[in-house]
């Protein structure tokens, strides 16, 4: 039981960040979801939007490590 | 019908085979974890595969002193030599099996940049293709026991994604010239809310390079730590670390998955990009 309460903030304050990362889960999952819910209507042109989903995927997922690069600098550069 | 019950009963050995020596490589990858660790004792630090050390000793490191970044990135180029320049050497009509891999690897790159980037953008094939194949194999090494991820590094990954902003950024002023802005000016928008979306649409091309470059190092910073956090648990167990080394092979598996799909990513969002920069009108 050491350390002050700036490292205690910073804790809990990378935790609480790390938490924006699941709306980057349910974004990917929405876009995943969406594509097989296509893919299985329509599968003769999936093949095609394969790298269109992919790309959703990134921007999805972008957004989520925004709040992991939070959380990456208040433990290692604040 | 039978011929196919025969095929299944000859592939279940190899298939088992296969299964054993992709166990035994994880379990390797655990132990080189292990007593990779320059702390005595099975205290676990997850971190402490990622850090830079100079190969031959000594403390400092300058830019050009030998470390063991330089030297799987080094191992990860002559990988890459190995597979396309050696291994299309013979040029063959029917192609060896290193050949065919090479040419799939070929093709499905060019593919990806002409479905993406458009017929204009396969000039800048060349760049696509080397930047893929260079995080595809350091992605694939890192993975080998005891090896060390070059990619799981920013510095790494933020140098590949600005030169990737920068060139991107440059062809698309020399190419387009003024018209360029068009990129931040939406013509499709109401006039109204026009100004705000090229903010945003400013914001987000310059936020760029840093979410490009973060989302390959956190992913295998995050794939190789979860391994290490597991390898931890095995270490605490002992010898009957059983559910710890098959939560390490099924993360193992993930993390060969990711690996291909972060180089797919890194490289699909390229020729986004390029496209931007070649066609900036909506």
């Amino acid at each position: 039981m050491e350390g002050d309460i700036v490292e205690m903030g910073k804790f809990i304050g990378a935790g609480m960040a790390c938490t924006g990362m699941g709306g980057a889960a349910v974004g990917v999952g929405h876009v995943v979801g969406n594509y097989i819910a296509g893919a299985l209507r329509n599968p003769s042109a999936a093949a095609g939007q394969t790298a269109t989903m992919f790309i959703g995927i990134a921007f999805a997922e972008a957004l989520g490590i925004f709040s992991f690069l939070v959380a990456l600098l208040l433990m290692f550069a604040v | 019908m039978a011929d196919q019950a025969t095929e299944t009963a000859k592939a279940k050995p190899k298939s088992v085979l296969g299964l054993a020596i992709f166990a035994l490589v994880a379990l390797l990858f655990v132990v080189g974890l292990v007593t990779d660790s320059p702390l005595e004792g099975l205290q676990i630090h997850p971190m402490d595969q990622f850090i830079v050390t100079p190969l031959f000793g000594g403390e400092h490191i300058n830019f050009y002193t030998p470390t063991n970044v330089t030297l799987w990135m080094a191992l990860s180029v002559l990988g890459i030599i190995a597979l396309l320049v050696l291994g299309t050497r013979g040029r063959a009509i029917v192609p060896s099996r290193i050949q065919s891999i090479a040419e799939l690897m070929y093709g499905f790159v060019y593919k990806m940049v002409e479905d993406v980037a458009g017929k204009d953008g396969l000039k800048y094939f060349p760049y696509i293709m080397t930047l893929f194949v260079f995080i595809l194999f350091a992605n694939f090494l890192g993975l080998l026991p005891m090896a060390f991820t070059t990619t799981s590094h920013i510095a790494v990954t933020a140098l590949m994604a600005m030169a990737v902003f920068i060139t991107v950024t440059i062809i698309g002023v020399v190419k387009n010239g003024f018209t360029f802005l068009e990129l931040f000016w939406i013509k499709a928008a109401p006039l109204a809310l026009r100004p705000l979306l090229a903010l945003i649409e400013v914001i987000s091309y310059f936020v760029r390079p840093v979410s490009h470059s973060i989302r390959l190092a956190g992913n295998m910073m995050a794939g190789h730590a979860v391994i290490k956090v597991f390898a931890g648990f095995a270490g605490v167990m002992g010898i009957g670390a059983i559910a710890p080394v098959l939560a390490i092979t099924a993360v193992y598996a993930l993390e060969i998955l990711v690996s291909f799909i972060q180089a797919y990513v890194f490289a699909i969002l390229t020729c986004v990009y390029l496209k931007d920069a070649l066609h900036p009108a909506h």
